[in-house]
């Protein structure tokens, strides 16, 4: 992974920004500058790229947070902002000339609405913790990222975050209103609000998803939604991938929603029913397909789903008959990536296809896996198509991650090739930076880097993310 | 003087090349809704037909000039719709024009469905573009979850053409719903009908349309969508949520929800025509302030559509609530004097024009349509 070198000139000027740093935010442990305590903020979830940053400052109000990124705009010092800390794609990579900007401080709930179903907060609050905030009332919020317990509103904004439930909900753009933004140069902004849309240009709909590109959020407001009486998953298991993948889109052609269409194959399957013993059959591919509703609509949608499921043969068929059941069904699913952590060291790919290519691109990747001889386990959102391969490998082999490396951008590649995208939910970063090519023209990420230019002219908020260096360079540079 | 009327993307781009004043992009030319506008005229209706649709993956792409109704008759003969429900401004401005998939995009047109389902931009997974320099941009794709790079796609939504011409769209797609009901509690005054609608959005019914039409014989309107046996339990849940607002009736069927969608009460009637998006708590407070304007609800009070006087200025009446006002169909002496889109922040205001400037650095798009 290449980085840009850091200017030496900032560096070198690290006691004069520190001690502004310090005059800039109240609290007295709100800058971190020594070396040994940077080392806890060289790297996020991608553990595979490290750098400790310049400095570290936790500013406890957006106040605070305006003040710190105009003294960085003065003084060229480049800033990295960071949620939790948990993004797959090195989305808060540290440089080593860069003010690390963490917003973990700010975790406050500022409103509840139930009358007008949102909620504001500031953005270092955990997703979980928003639905925790509302399900006194049975609200909730309903991106759910598989890190919801660890990873920050701040970032599901940054990487606009999905979830296994987004077939029905949608991901955070769609359930973002408005957010308190600050730009490079220290300016203030507020986007949206309790009410819907735009005046004029969605420039919400620009920030989310923008990898701190465009600024730093520090509050958002969020719609949260009254909990369904019920829900119920039932899972299907099939002889092939194919007809797994057959069925779903059976399934959503018949007019029929569910809140969630997942599958693993038997890699995956195993490895989660060692971990968390959910209750999963040993087959070739699984699907856990959930709905939502009163008693009689979850027994009505299930009986339309297991009628349509039957046409395909499965091997097993099995619904959930408890909450505690249903529980440990969606507990191992989560736990998938934690799971074939203990068996293996993985990459996660997160690349989206079209549905209908499903079965294609599963037998493309077994080729492409066999043709590295590594291993790859598959777990995915399969109603809306964002896979997510972990390809299995060992650190202390030598050669052995530079493989997975190489498996991983041929399996991005395909996924663009069939009409899909290198990432659905996890972000960019410095992960899939150099594969932006694959997926877009120089013209269509011209256009994206003058988005970049009209936010921050001085291309100075979170360096080295989502374009090829090579793309930016002059940018860079100027 | 004829329009320009490319035939292809690759000759719209050159259009838009070899542009030597500024264009005045139309789709059907429906959504003018009176205001002027000068250069000369660059038609998408050569860009049409669907470019794919694969109804199991709920994926449609479609070319911008596509006229809507045939969009939608392509998904209707598959069980499925656009979920924003766009509306259609010919019965207010009166335009006899064909409404184009582009045109409901460049305003981002979302009707009653958006409070469930997403406004036109939630729904929007992919576009295609010529810049005001002639350059083909595409951004997002066919696949609805995407986070690759930054989203072109929702800056597209409700642009009004001023960052880029649109030539392809693509689209995530839902199930038609099988039944369709809708709750009716008659005689509410405004203050109780929102809070009737507010009441009914927190229930888990899964509300699609919240409306309320004052007057001598006030209308709420509270609509359900789905399966049918789904639909005729949640209505009755419903109703017995809302009892302490009155005994309503349940109306199987479409309803009235397209005449509203499209403020058809005020075609054909004098007057500005105002849509202002607001807390849906604070929708009948606003209305209480329009005194001399004739006003209709829906999104729960959150859309507030105002048939005003063409001398009252209904954003100086939104002093203190949050929100914003278009002016939707008015004289062109209204549109000069008010403004056809809420002004915005002064640093908000600086970016947008930074965007203008960057994406149409010589003026050729009609940046006139963006300012406020």
């Amino acid at each position: 992974m290449q980085m840009p070198e850091p200017d030496p000139a900032v560096i070198a000027r690290k006691p004069e920004i520190v001690r502004r740093l310090r005059a800039a935010v109240a609290a007295a442990d709100a800058v971190i500058d020594d070396p040994a305590e940077l080392r806890a903020y060289e790297c996020d979830a991608l553990t595979a790229y490290r750098c400790p940053p310049l400095a570290v400052v936790l500013p406890s109000s957006t106040a605070e947070v305006a003040a710190v990124l105009r003294l960085c705009h003065a003084e060229g010092v480049p800033v990295v902002p960071r949620g939790a800390g948990t993004s797959l794609a090195g989305g808060s990579l540290p440089t080593a000339d860069a003010v690390l900007l963490g917003i973990a401080r700010m975790s406050a709930v500022l409103e509840t609405d139930y009358e007008n179903r949102v909620i504001r907060v500031q953005a270092g609050l955990t997703n979980l913790k928003v639905t925790g905030a509302v399900e006194e009332r049975d609200f909730f919020y309903a991106p759910d990222p598989s890190s919801q317990l660890a990873c920050a509103i701040a970032g599901n904004i940054g990487m606009n975050s999905g979830g296994a439930h987004c077939l029905k909900y949608g991901v955070t753009t769609n359930n973002l209103l408005g957010v308190t933004m600050v730009l490079m140069d220290g300016t203030v902004i507020e986007l949206g609000g309790a009410h819907l849309d735009a005046p004029g240009y969605d420039l919400l709909g620009l920030v989310c998803g923008s990898e701190g590109q465009l600024g730093v959020v520090t509050e958002a407001t969020l719609r949260i939604i009254r909990r369904p009486e019920g829900a119920r998953p039932v899972l299907f298991g099939f002889s092939t991938s194919e007809v797994a993948g057959a069925c779903v889109s059976d399934i959503i052609r018949a007019g029929l929603l569910p809140v969630a269409i997942e599958f693993m194959d038997r890699p995956c399957i195993r490895a989660c029913e060692a971990f968390a013993h959910a209750g999963y059959p040993d087959v070739e591919a699984l699907l856990i397909v959930e709905v939502e509703g009163s008693e009689g609509e979850i027994a009505d949608q299930l009986a339309r789903i297991v009628a349509i499921a039957e046409r395909h043969a499965p091997e097993v068929i099995r619904e959930s008959r408890s909450a505690a059941e249903s529980a440990l069904i969606w507990k191992g699913r989560k736990s998938a990536f934690g799971a074939m952590g203990q068996i293996a060291d993985y990459i996660c790919l997160d690349g989206t296809i079209p549905v209908s290519e499903l079965p294609f691109v599963l037998r493309r990747i077994g080729e492409l896996t066999a043709g590295y001889g590594l291993g790859v386990a598959n777990v995915f959102h399969a109603g809306d198509g964002n896979m997510h391969p972990l390809i299995l490998y060992d650190a202390n082999k030598p050669g052995d991650l530079g493989k997975a490396e190489s498996l991983g951008f041929d399996i991005l590649r395909l996924c663009v090739e069939v009409g899909g995208c290198l990432t659905g939910e996890h972000g960019v970063g410095v992960e899939k930076r150099d594969l932006m090519d694959v997926q877009y023209d120089p013209a269509d990420l011209e256009a994206q880097l003058r988005v970049k230019d009209a936010f921050d002219p001085k291309w100075l908020l979170n360096p080295a993310k989502v374009f090829p260096l090579a793309t930016s360079a002059s940018r860079r540079a100027a | 003087m004829a329009a320009l009327a490319p035939a292809s993307e690759a000759e719209l781009a050159e259009a838009v090349r070899s542009a030597r004043g500024p264009l005045v992009v139309e789709g059907g030319g429906t959504r003018a809704g009176g205001r002027a506008a000068e250069g000369e005229r660059l038609s998408t209706a050569g860009l049409t037909g669907v470019a794919l649709y694969e109804p199991g993956a709920l994926t449609l792409v479609v070319r911008a000039g596509t006229p809507l109704a045939e969009v939608e008759a392509v998904l209707a003969a598959e069980g499925q719709m656009l979920p924003f429900e766009p509306w259609d401004a010919r019965p207010l401005t009166g335009a006899n024009g064909v409404p184009t998939i582009g045109g409901a995009v460049a305003v981002n047109a979302s009707g009653p469905r958006r409070i469930a389902a997403g406004a036109c931009r939630d729904l929007m997974i992919g576009v295609r573009f010529v810049d005001g320099t002639g350059a083909i941009v595409r951004n997002g794709g066919r696949v609805m979850k995407n986070v690759t790079g930054l989203d072109l796609v929702k800056l597209m939504a409700g642009s009004r053409g001023t960052l880029g011409v649109l030539t392809e769209v693509a689209f995530k797609v839902l199930p038609k719903p099988e039944a369709t009901a809708t709750l009716l509690i008659e005689g509410l005054d405004p203050e109780t009908a929102g809070r009737a609608m507010r009441a009914a959005m927190a229930t888990p019914c899964n509300v699609t349309g919240a409306a309320h039409l004052p007057g001598a014989t006030a209308r709420t309107l509270l609509r359900l969508e789905g399966f049918e046996t789904s639909v005729a339990h949640r209505a009755r849940v419903l109703a017995a949520a809302l009892a302490a607002f009155g005994a309503g009736t349940i109306v199987e069927g479409p309803g009235d929800w397209a005449a509203l969608r499209d403020a058809a009460m005020f075609g054909g009637r004098e007057g500005a025509v105002w849509r202002v998006s607001v807390k849906p708590g604070d929708g009948p407070r606003l209305g209480a302030r329009l005194g001399d304007a004739e006003v209709a609800y829906d999104w729960a009070g959150g859309l507030v559509w105002a048939l005003a006087p063409e001398d009252l200025d209904v954003r100086v009446a939104m002093a203190g609530i949050p929100g914003h006002a278009t002016l939707v169909r008015a004289s062109a002496a209204a549109h000069a004097r008010w403004g056809t889109l809420h002004p915005e922040p002064a640093p908000v205001a600086a970016l947008s024009a930074g965007l203008r400037a960057r994406f149409d650095p010589a003026g050729v798009l009609g940046a006139a349509r963006m300012a406020a």
